[in-house]
């Protein structure tokens, strides 16, 4: 059975259930540097993206350094 | 001043030989970005932290920048405390750093900062052990309440955000830089060389900009022109400047001047 997520602002129905899955689905490469990654608005360290279990509803946001002034 | 070099500049517990900071967005691409910011001498440089594009790859302005470069990042883009404080920790686990430009954006129109979300994350900020460098009005009195909670630094706007009008109230800088310990840096509104030479004159520590350089017809030239103009600035503040008279004082003697 399915459920949905919101990764990065856009609803998402999956089945996976860590960051590290979930990266990956996503074309991610999760051992990329630069990376964070943020759950409900608490940020999870990159040791415990193979750990956290991702619940239904999750509010999702996976950011790295962009351009900026 | 040691071997015609300017004094370094400190900020929290990293001395910097140049005192200016860059920003990395809307250079025409990024070679002109890495040459630009070679030229400019900085060494520490900003950087925003925005979601991955899930659409595949580009070259990341990460990849070009670390290792060469302190990289700062910054929380553009948010209006309230509470992405702002999410943004910086954000970038604390994407960057292993602890140091952020906190901009807490009150309106989409001036860019103005909204006070009391800024001071509410500078607290949070500062708290939970970050290098807090907030962008803020001009306003001694959010300045002094910045540095009170524990800001590395202060970075009041000249004019603002990409508007290219330089310094508009020196007057106020300067009550800031007298009342102001930590660093105190001009961020936004510089537009050219004499605008940052000015900041520092009035004393300020270093200068903040991104626009000026990036969308200058030569960013490199002006990149160039930015790092004379701090390092200038900074020696003539160091040398004290000659106070204004309303008259003329002659510099040449006034005797034996033929004919007389």
């Amino acid at each position: 059975m399915s459920w949905t997520i919101s990764v990065n602002g856009k609803d998402k129905s999956t089945t996976i259930k860590t960051i590290a899955g979930l990266l990956d689905a996503e074309g991610v490469d999760p051992a990329a540097q630069f990376l964070a990654v943020a759950i409900n608005g608490d940020v999870v360290p990159r040791s415990e993206w193979g750990a956290v279990k991702i619940c239904p509803g999750d509010v999702i946001e996976i950011v790295t350094p962009a351009p900026g002034g | 001043m040691v071997n015609g070099r300017i004094d370094q500049l400190t900020i929290a517990d990293k001395s910097f030989d140049s005192r200016l900071l860059i920003g990395s967005a809307t250079y025409p691409n990024s070679q002109i970005m890495l040459d630009s910011i070679r030229a400019s001498g900085a060494e520490i440089v900003t950087v925003a932290i925005r979601r991955v594009s899930l659409e595949g790859g580009a070259e990341t302005v990460i990849d070009l920048l670390s290792g060469e470069f302190h990289i700062l990042p910054n929380t553009a883009g948010c209006y309230t405390a509470r992405d702002a404080v999410l943004t910086a920790q954000l970038a604390r686990e994407a960057l292993a750093t602890n140091w952020v430009k906190l901009e807490v954006i009150g309106d989409r129109e001036t860019l103005y900062p909204d006070a009391e979300h800024l001071l509410q994350a500078a607290e949070d900020l500062v708290e939970d052990g970050f290098i807090v460098m907030p962008y803020c009005t001009d306003d001694p009195i959010l300045c002094r309440k910045l540095q009170d909670i524990g800001c590395a630094a202060i970075m009041p706007l000249g004019s603002p955000i990409g508007s290219g009008m330089g310094i508009v109230n020196p007057y106020n800088l300067e009550i800031i830089r007298a009342q102001t310990s930590v660093p105190l840096i001009v961020d936004a509104g510089i537009g050219t060389a004499s605008d940052a030479a000015l900041a520092m004159e009035l004393g300020c520590d270093g200068v903040m900009l991104a626009s000026a350089v990036a969308k200058a017809r030569d960013p490199i030239g002006m990149a160039n022109a930015m790092r004379h103009a701090i390092e200038g600035g900074r020696l003539a503040h160091l040398s004290g400047r000659i106070p204004r008279k309303r008259h003329a004082e002659a510099s040449s003697p006034q005797r034996g001047v033929i004919g007389t």
